[in-house]
């Protein structure tokens, strides 16, 4: 019952205290994760950003270049130089090596036939009047087209620009190293699972790219989700996996430059982070239970110690409360058996003293009344010891307070009793610290208190042993220890020896009221008196009384 | 021995009629009363040894103020108390009153015995110094 309400009380503070640590640092560990994690997003964000930003200026970049030269060599020579295919190839050489990147030069007449080409394929005097770039050039004047497949079969894209000399339209054309171009973009890509590609306003992909559809097929991505310059957002990809995109746009809003990032490649610093903080708080928090349970653990130990000694005090109490009221009936039962007592003695007497008389010797059972009116008389003598002894313990006189040195009156006290532990063969040893102080207390209520515990150790061993008497100073106490051979008090008789009236002895041998005077003498000089006793191995008293130092006269 | 009076002084009426008997027995020349207040008035007719005088006694006379009385009337007398155990510091007191000694009731009737012969033989030594110094003065 006891043990459940400290093994409550034990669980309640372990829980309070568990509460109150792991709420904060649980929270302030969530908080400062979601916060990094956060920042450290808005940074790969702004990373990916960045790359779409510079590489899509770079495209751009690209692109204007080979325009610009495009508009300077039109603008420069006329249709008639143009169509002679050696001055051609001269401008398509220089072309190439001053940017680079274009695989072949076309010239066109008005009516879309090809009157002059430089390049790998055959496609001189083809017509490109249906072409649909064709229109876009006479249109807009400059025209880069989407990736288209065009005569030769093969992917690719065109710079075209027309030119008015006099009354004749001309069309130059210039197609761009679709492997410089995707190289340009693939510059944008990093990691195992980065892509760049560009795909065009309508969602087609203008270059390769590493995990997703051929190029020209209709790609997964819906452009019109990427707003004005760049933008970043995230997408499911068909796996399920995160995948963060950056989108660009270029050449006034027809191509889109994509960058792609597998959002958890990216975290995996974040994830490591994740793990580490993961791995500090739960030491952490097994940390704080360890300690919680050991503090709490001991704490209560105390507690339950403390309790302990306050209730063995207070059984204490109760216990010498209890002698106090059974020494105060004592003396009034005492009180009332004494005269009658007295009477009898007299009665008993005063027969005797008839019984002399010459009649009564003559009498038949002379003997047997003397040996009766003895009888009675040796009676009431046991029962005048045991009221004596009742008396004595009931009386509270104020201790008569002397200078006392414990080791002379121990001397003294084992005096009495040296001769008839001679005769019964016992052997009496003293261990008395010299220069033991000396106190104010009462000598002849100290001479009574050691002399019941040597009387009860002798009457103890009744034959050939040893008793150990021995005075120790500790502290602010003197201890007196009353030590024999004897044959020891069993467990439960041991918590009842102080009790007035309890006895081990022979009938008629003790009153039982030597140790509970002594118990009460003890206790009112304010000491302590302990028994501790083992069956078969002896006796132990320990008087401890207070060192009071005497007044100086 | 040469025989001696005594008065006994208990309101126990059976042990006083008890002990009276036993000393007459022995030819001490007892006498008992129950009270305070006829012990005195019996001290101041006849001429007694020893008085043997219960100390606590329900009623009448207080113990100690019977004992002042009697130290009065005849200061040569000695007194032995009868008391109960409670009440020995009384006793230690009335000793200091002049009483020659105290018994712890019930009294061992050997004891009495014994306190009675030594209080009267006190008083016999005292009453021969007493002669002794008449005499030396006188002479």
């Amino acid at each position: 019952m006891k043990r459940r309400i400290y093994a409550n009380l034990q669980k309640k503070i372990i829980f309070i205290t568990l509460l109150v640590s792991f709420i904060p640092l649980i929270s302030l560990s969530v908080i400062i994760y979601y916060q990094f994690a956060q920042v450290f997003r808005n940074k790969i964000e702004e990373n990916i950003e960045y790359r779409a930003r510079v590489q899509g200026n770079a495209i751009e970049l690209f692109l204007k270049e080979r325009t610009a030269i495009l508009l300077a060599m039109a603008d420069t020579y006329t249709f008639d130089y143009l169509a002679e295919k050696n001055n051609l190839e001269r401008i398509f050489q220089i072309m190439n090596r001053r940017v680079g990147g274009f695989i072949d030069l076309g010239l066109i007449d008005s009516s879309g036939r090809h009157v002059a080409y430089v390049g790998p394929y055959n496609l001189i005097s083809l017509n490109y009047y249906s072409q649909p770039w064709f229109n876009e050039v006479e249109s807009k004047g400059v025209y880069i087209s989407d990736i288209f497949m065009g005569y030769r079969r093969v992917p690719h894209f065109i710079i075209a620009l027309q030119r008015q000399e006099n009354n004749r339209r001309w069309i130059l054309r210039a197609t761009i190293d679709s492997d410089v171009f995707e190289s340009l973009v693939r510059a944008a890509q990093v990691g195992k699972t980065g892509d760049a590609f560009v795909i065009n306003k309508d969602g087609f992909y203008q270059t390769h790219q590493r995990f997703n559809g051929e190029i020209l097929s209709k790609a997964h991505l819906n452009p019109t989700l990427f707003g004005e310059g760049t933008t970043v957002l995230e997408k499911e990809d068909m796996g399920g996996k995160k995948i963060l995109y950056a989108g660009s746009w270029l050449k006034k809003n027809s191509w889109l430059l994509v960058i792609s990032q597998d959002a958890a490649e990216e975290m995996t610093k974040l994830f490591k982070t994740k793990r580490i903080e993961i791995i500090i708080v739960a030491s952490g928090c097994l940390m704080i239970i360890l300690m919680t349970i050991f503090t709490t653990h001991l704490t209560i130990r105390r507690l339950e110690t403390a309790d302990r000694k306050m209730n063995e005090l207070n059984a204490q109490l109760v216990h010498s409360d209890k002698l106090a009221a059974l020494g105060k009936m004592a003396a009034g039962v005492a009180h009332e058996i004494n005269n009658p007592l007295a009477v009898i003695a007299e009665k008993t007497g005063w027969m005797e003293d008839l019984l002399t008389e010459e009649d009564f010797q003559k009498s038949q059972h002379y003997e047997e009344y003397k040996k009766s009116l003895g009888k009675i008389e040796e009676h009431v003598e046991r029962a005048r010891k045991v009221i004596h002894g009742m008396l004595g313990f009931a009386r509270r006189m104020e201790p008569h307070l002397e200078d006392v040195d414990i080791n002379r009156v121990l001397n003294e006290t084992t005096s009495f009793l040296d001769s008839y532990a001679k005769t019964n063969n016992i052997v009496i040893e003293k261990d008395l610290m010299p220069d033991l102080p000396i106190i104010a207390s009462d000598r002849a209520k100290l001479q009574q208190v050691f002399l019941n515990l040597l009387t009860n150790a002798v009457d103890a061993i009744s034959k050939d042993g040893n008793i150990y008497l021995t005075s120790r100073r500790i502290d602010s106490e003197i201890e007196v220890s009353v030590r024999d051979s004897g044959p020891g008090i069993s467990k439960e008789y041991q918590s009842r020896v102080f009790e007035p009236f309890f006895t081990t002895k022979q009938a008629g041998k003790g009153t039982g009221l030597g140790l509970s005077v002594t118990y009460t003498i003890v206790r009112n000089m304010g000491g302590t008196i302990a028994l501790d006793s083992e069956e078969g191995k002896g006796t132990t008293f320990t008087v401890r009384l207070p060192i009071v130092v005497p007044e100086k006269k | 021995m040469e025989t001696f009076r005594v008065l006994i002084v208990d309101d126990e009426t059976d042990f006083l009629e008890t002990i009276v008997n036993r000393l007459l027995k022995r030819k001490i020349d007892a006498t008992g009363v129950p009270c305070g207040e006829a012990a005195l008035a019996l001290i101041k007719e006849k001429n007694f040894d020893v008085v043997l005088l219960d100390i606590k006694m329900p009623g009448g006379m207080d113990g100690i103020e019977i004992l002042r009385e009697i130290k009065k009337i005849q200061p040569s007398t000695e007194v032995i108390l009868l008391t109960g155990h409670a009440s020995i510091e009384t006793s230690i007191e009335g000793m200091q009153l002049g009483a020659f000694d105290y018994l712890i009731k019930p009294v061992k009737f050997a004891e009495l015995l014994e306190k009675l012969i030594a209080a009267f033989e006190k008083k016999n030594a005292l009453l021969e110094k007493l002669v002794a110094a008449f005499e030396k003065n006188n002479a």
